[in-house]
């Protein structure tokens, strides 16, 4: 009787830890959050790869960085944060839309427009050209004379 | 034929890529441009190579203009600019603190038996501890630091005399200069 009073009081007792313990990531969600981050930062000695998948010595020892501050409570934000710190905005494979990027990342959205426009005023002034005046049956007439005539020779 | 101005567009187009292109080309991809620059050298906390048991910390800047070089025994472009920072450690220029990275303790060791030990003290960083948070790249790469402990100088490949005289040590007496 007195063991399972103890018990259930232990289990009242460790409710309270319980939120806190969720709070520490697992390693598999350190893992997984980990991978996601690496996929995301260039390595900064090969620099077209991310550093989850290269071999570079330094990428790995900023693997495990990355693993240690995400185990240190990290957001996967702050880990970015840290390495854009350091190595500038180069460590980030996707470019940060900033003023020296709006080139990079409008041009492609502006010179589509102006082509869609372009397009539609040159379609516009083609059919403005189509309301031409058609030619009369005596016109037509004299146009078909012409084209037999033309054939013939031939 | 007639040259119409819609003729001189592609000539245009070609003539901006080819001016983008040009100055693109010169410019080294593998060089980043640092982002330590005027800020204070990274806290740290790391063994002495040639004293495991001892630490070294950022309170070794004190009051000094220092010379820090990042190296390794594994380093091949190390071995073409040791001589030339044993020659300053020689006449005194500068003190230069090492930092031994991404190395053993023996091959560190054994390094700087085989060609004279330059550094005031030698940081042992295998994990790149100090390295990521300096921005490091590669080995070996340079900084230097001024009298408050910032970082003001960051110099990439092997220090040869002439990049000493010419570009480093002007810097380093205008920063002894400074109060």
């Amino acid at each position: 009787m007195r063991v399972i009073f103890i018990l259930v009081i232990t289990m009242f007792a460790s409710l309270p830890v319980l939120p806190a313990l969720a709070q520490t990531p697992s390693e598999a969600e350190i893992e997984l959050r980990a991978k996601e981050v690496g996929r995301a930062l260039r390595c900064v000695v090969c620099q077209n790869q991310p550093i989850e998948e290269s071999d570079a010595s330094l990428a790995q020892d900023m693997r495990k960085l990355v693993r240690a501050r995400i185990r240190k409570g990290d957001s996967n934000e702050e880990v970015m944060a840290f390495m854009q710190n350091r190595y500038g905005d180069f460590v980030l494979l996707k470019p940060p839309v900033q003023a020296n990027t709006y080139l990079l990342w409008f041009t492609p959205a502006a010179l589509l427009g102006f082509f869609l426009i372009w397009y539609v005023v040159r379609v516009r002034r083609g059919s403005a050209k189509i309301d031409a005046p058609t030619l009369s049956a005596d016109e037509l007439k004299r146009f078909t004379a012409l084209a037999n005539d033309q054939e013939k020779n031939q | 034929m007639k040259l119409t101005w819609k003729g001189i567009i592609p000539l245009v187009v070609f003539l901006a890529l080819g001016i983008a292109f040009a100055i693109g080309l010169t410019k080294d991809p593998s060089k980043l441009p640092s982002q330590m620059i005027n800020r204070p050298f990274p806290d740290f906390s790391l063994p002495d190579l040639l004293d495991m048991d001892a630490t070294i910390d950022q309170s070794y800047f004190d009051g000094q203009v220092t010379l820090v070089n990042i190296f390794g025994s594994w380093c091949v472009a190390c071995d073409q600019e040791h001589p030339v920072l044993m020659k300053l450690a020689r006449n005194n220029e500068i003190p230069i603190l090492g930092v031994d990275w991404r190395d053993t303790v023996e091959k560190g060791r054994r390094w700087l038996a085989r060609g004279g030990n330059p550094y005031t003290r030698v940081v042992f960083d295998a994990d790149s501890m100090l390295a990521i948070d300096l921005g490091v790249t590669g080995a070996p790469e340079s900084f230097i630091v001024d009298k408050q402990g910032n970082i003001r100088y960051k110099f990439i490949g092997p220090i040869s005399e002439k990049i000493w005289r010419d570009e480093l040590k002007p810097f380093v007496l205008m920063l002894e200069a400074e109060q």
